[in-house]
């Protein structure tokens, strides 16, 4: 990257280095594996870096993880379109390495969990994500994910559903009945 | 069953997204209804299991050592004003931890090692000098004031001078303690650079100086005297061994 501005490089260490942790866990999920997550979070904050005069105040860590879930799902086109290709088949669950046999037998209850919510497509993770782990508020996520503030409240409760649906070792069957 | 009222409002709900009088409303819904109450009661136990299973993944420290040195000024740039003297002991504290690299630093560990584990630390160290915290230390151009502070502190006798006269102007000092070892830092000032001198003790032998470069940060350790010493900057790399040489013939 050429030499940056020195006040450029002083509203990047106030705005954005705050939220490192935030946009690694988010490109994490989205991606699933920590090798392409750290790789995606760089460019998305080099990124960030580059924009940082166009950031005009307001929700710096919002403004942030636009920007990773955006490097996220141009780099999944690239590298994985079929993920995405099939994020709204709601009975496909075969995009995970994680299968219900691999979930039960996955000891650890934080290891289930990690591969449930990788089972689940990346719209939904997405939004429980940004909800339950880095605590959004729907308005938030909203801007992040630019869908309206209607499908967002729509997409978390298919996706809480479906991962309880995943972790009660039925996938597919419970989820379908209460869709 | 489910209740028809459950599904969107529920979830807003139980998120707090509602206005405080559909809450409300919605409160008395689920006082009566059942299949809500055991609703909420689910989505609650699946919040506390992600919560309590730890699955928040921070960024690891290699993601913030590359993003910090892309952004980190060049060497070439000059300052526009000069920093506080406190922020440039925070700077030391935080490189001091350079030190703790040294420190650990296997004999047989080859060079290229040595200089990448530096350049990282550094620029970890740099990092986190950003961070607001307590920075204690003495803030003193007299040399006897910075020795006097540091022999109550450390068991060594740590050289102190100031090179005023030679354009490296002493700013004062800091110590941490690690795994029982005191590392003391002191801070010299050259044409508005900051110039960090580790110093500890060591039991092996006189060793000619190392130098070394990485994303801008010029190093130089050698060893005197039972002593180790490691100077740390973004200033020139002559200027550095200037200094090398006026602390080493004044030692």
């Amino acid at each position: 990257m050429s030499e940056l501005d020195p006040e450029d490089r002083e509203r990047f260490e106030q705005l954005v280095l705050p939220h490192v942790d935030a946009a690694f866990n988010l490109a994490r999920w989205l991606l699933r594996r920590r090798e392409d997550a750290e790789d995606v979070a760089q460019e998305a904050l080099l990124r960030a870096c580059r924009f940082i005069r166009g950031f005009h105040g307001g929700n710096a860590r919002a403004w942030v993880l636009q920007i990773v879930r955006n490097t996220c799902y141009t780099w999944l086109e690239k590298n994985r379109p079929m993920e995405l290709s099939v994020e709204f088949d709601e009975e496909v669950h075969q995009q995970s390495d994680a299968t219900p046999e691999s979930l039960a037998i996955a000891g650890d209850e934080r290891e289930r969990l990690t591969r449930a919510l990788e089972m689940l497509p990346p719209r939904y993770r997405e939004v429980l994500v940004l909800r339950e782990l880095e605590g959004c508020s729907y308005k938030e996520i909203a801007g992040i994910t630019s869908i309206p503030i209607g499908t967002v409240m729509s997409s978390l409760s298919r996706a809480r559903r479906q991962l309880c649906a995943v972790l009660d070792g039925s996938p597919g069957e419970e989820a379908n009945r209460e869709m | 069953m489910r209740c028809d009222f459950a599904d969107l409002l529920l979830h807003s709900y139980f998120d707090s997204e509602l206005s405080s009088v559909d809450a409300e409303k919605f409160g008395r819904h689920v006082e009566r209804c059942a299949d809500c109450g055991s609703e909420l009661v689910n989505l609650d136990l699946l919040r506390d299991r992600l919560q309590l299973a730890e699955i928040y993944e921070a960024a690891p420290a290699s993601l913030r050592r590359k993003i910090s040195a892309e952004i980190r000024p060049k060497a070439q740039t000059t300052p526009k004003s000069q920093p506080l003297l406190w922020h440039w002991l925070a700077a030391a504290a935080a490189l001091f931890l350079v030190a703790i690299v040294l420190l650990r630093m296997s004999p047989g560990l080859r060079n290229d090692d040595y200089q990448a584990e530096l350049a990282a630390e550094i620029v970890d160290a740099h990092l986190r000098s950003l961070q607001p915290g307590d920075v204690t230390g003495i803030a003193s151009n007299d040399e006897r004031a910075v020795k006097g502070w540091f022999d109550t502190k450390i068991k060594f006798a740590l050289p102190v001078h100031d090179f005023t006269n030679h354009g490296f102007g002493l700013k004062g000092g800091r110590l941490e303690l690690l795994e029982g070892r005191s590392v003391a830092a002191l801070v010299y000032e050259r044409n508005g650079r900051l110039i960090n001198v580790f110093v500890w003790p060591t039991p092996g032998p006189d060793k000619s100086p190392r130098t070394g470069s990485q994303r801008g940060f010029q190093w130089v350790d050698w060893r005197q005297d039972k002593m180790e010493f490691c100077a740390v900057s973004d200033t020139a790399p002559a200027d550095l061994e200037q200094l090398r040489q006026l602390i080493h013939s004044n030692t």
